[in-house]
């Protein structure tokens, strides 16, 4: 087992070889306790830890800290996932600051959509700093324990696991894996993939980062998005930047009678599953099944990958 | 140079409401550039002012003068005999020529007659494009001459964030024509320079002090002062 620098259970699940596997939850449009209790409550069994999206597409929902809370007071492993679109360097470090009160122990780093996305399009943005700043913010409060400012904390430093995301499938390509080196050398321990449909490109670019030794310094979690249907994957096939969905899974999808098209979508992610088991540096799985966290289970455990170890 | 354009005539006349005499007065600087404000906008505008002014029955006494700049006393003084003529003024200067008028003229009501853009270039006759931000501090030596903080609807610093497809930016869809990704444009910029290695490095935080969150900015040359 490799060492450890935080008591994260995700990194002692990745420092101990075994697969990861982590999904999200989404929080509510409005200010219900019981729906990230449910939604954690589904998953919390099959998964080593949740993330709880940032107001993902800059549309408002509860906040992420307050979920993450409400998720380690479960006695279970959030992942706060932090945005740097909405607030500054104070209100960034401030968060963290808190969420290291109630012993959150990751973080994934994210820039966040663009708030022309959301359901406030006029409002301004901050992007006072972007997700590999943030990462490196992140990496200092807890290695040097000092903010950004210089001030040094003498107790209670974060001890965070720290993530970041990278899209395998945006432009310019061949930038991805030196994007992807930099986040490492500011600091970040796990990636996230994008959600992966096009596999001969998602495996050039593991091939590129294997070139560049990235594999060895960096857990890369390979996402995976689950089709409802063929109309989402047409969906996300034209309106969702960013996003690679190949045409032969929509013919296949297109392929079977509606109300066989989730089946499939499934089958297509345990088939994805099993085919990255297979490729050098993929050390585990982020299953963002979208509002449709009760599949997570089914997925989880069909895959060979249930029931999740234990670590201390 | 500073890009504006001209604001509906319908909320120009909702601010001259109730006033006589009015001065239109344009500036022969960037907004006539831009062609928003300089003198051949003031009397286009002077006379869109008085055609209405005529349909409306009104007996409004309509005037335009354009100025060599609207953001220097000294020109803004050539109107000092003429002000007592007026009741009010819309201003087709950019933001800055409309308020220091108003610092000079403190009795008189001065109305911008142009919302005020960008610093910009015109890319070609009748279109004009953003090229900086006024950040106060320029980073185009470490980004190929392509700044990110203009180019960029995120502002990023370390390079494209994962909504760029075929160079464009993730909200053209949104703002319904193609934006360029501002960072896939600085990344073939390094490559043509050969200084792709200046990618590597994570940029430090940017100093906001130097721009619109220091406070009005300030400039004191202490060698060109009288």
């Amino acid at each position: 087992m490799k060492e450890t620098i935080t008591p994260s259970r995700l990194e002692k699940i990745l420092a101990a070889g075994h697969w990861a596997v982590t999904s999200e939850c989404g929080p509510p449009r409005d200010g219900r306790p019981e729906i990230i209790e449910k939604k954690a409550d589904l998953i919390g069994d099959y998964v080593d830890a949740i993330n709880v999206t940032d107001n993902q597409t800059a549309v408002v929902r509860q906040c992420s800290l307050a979920a993450c809370i409400r998720i380690k007071l479960k006695g279970l492993e959030p992942v706060l996932q932090m945005v740097t679109r909405d607030r500054n360097r104070i209100a960034l470090q401030s968060d963290l600051l808190g969420a290291t009160s109630y012993g959150i122990h990751n973080v994934l780093c994210l820039t966040g959509d663009h708030q022309r996305f959301g359901d406030h399009a006029s409002s301004t943005n901050v992007f006072d700093m972007d997700s590999t700043r943030l990462i490196q913010t992140v990496k200092m409060m807890r290695d040097d324990g000092r903010l950004l400012s210089g001030h040094e904390m003498h107790e209670g430093r974060p001890q965070m696991f720290i993530g970041a995301a990278e899209n395998p499938f945006a432009d310019p390509f061949e930038i991805r894996v030196m994007r992807l080196a930099k986040k490492v050398k500011a600091g970040a321990q796990f990636i996230q993939t994008q959600c992966i449909y096009n596999m001969p490109k998602f495996k050039l670019w593991m091939k590129l980062l294997r070139d560049e030794g990235l594999h060895e310094k960096v857990a890369i979690l390979a996402g995976l998005t689950p089709m409802k249907n063929v109309g989402m994957a047409k969906y996300m096939k034209n309106r969702v930047p960013g996003i690679d969905v190949p045409d032969d899974i929509i013919k296949r999808l297109a392929g079977v009678p509606k109300e066989k098209q989730a089946d499939e979508g499934i089958q297509i992610c345990l088939e994805q599953i099993e085919e990255l088991k297979q490729e050098e540096g993929i050390r585990g799985f982020h299953v963002m099944a979208i509002e449709w966290e009760e599949k997570v289970p089914e997925i989880v455990e069909r895959a060979g990958l249930y029931p999740r170890p234990s670590v201390n | 140079m500073i890009m504006a354009k001209a604001k509906p005539l319908e909320e120009i006349l909702s601010y001259l409401e109730g006033f006589q005499r009015i001065l239109v007065l344009g500036c022969n600087g960037g907004v006539a550039v831009c062609e928003a404000g300089g003198l051949k906008e003031a009397e286009v505008l002077a006379s869109a002012l008085r055609i209405q002014n005529m349909q409306a029955g009104d007996r409004r006494d309509i005037q335009e003068l354009s100025l060599t700049r609207q953001c220097d006393k000294e020109y803004l003084a050539e109107l000092k005999d003429k002000m007592d003529n007026y009741d009010a003024v819309v201003s087709l200067a950019c933001g800055a020529g409309v308020q220091f008028m108003a610092e000079m003229y403190t009795e008189k009501p001065i109305f911008p007659g142009v919302d005020t853009c960008f610093i910009g270039v015109t890319e070609e006759q009748g279109v004009w494009t953003e090229r900086c931000q006024a950040c106060g501090q320029c980073i185009l030596a470490e980004t190929g001459g392509i700044c990110p903080i203009m180019r960029c609807a995120k502002r990023m610093m370390n390079g494209p964030c994962g909504g760029s497809e075929k160079g464009k930016c993730e909200i053209s869809v949104l703002v319904g024509r193609d934006v360029d990704c501002g960072w896939h444009l600085i990344f073939e910029r390094l490559k043509k320079l050969g200084q792709i290695g200046r990618f590597a490095e994570p940029a430090l935080d940017k100093d906001w002090t130097l721009s619109r969150d220091g406070g009005p900015r300030l400039i004191i040359r202490e060698d060109v002062r009288p």
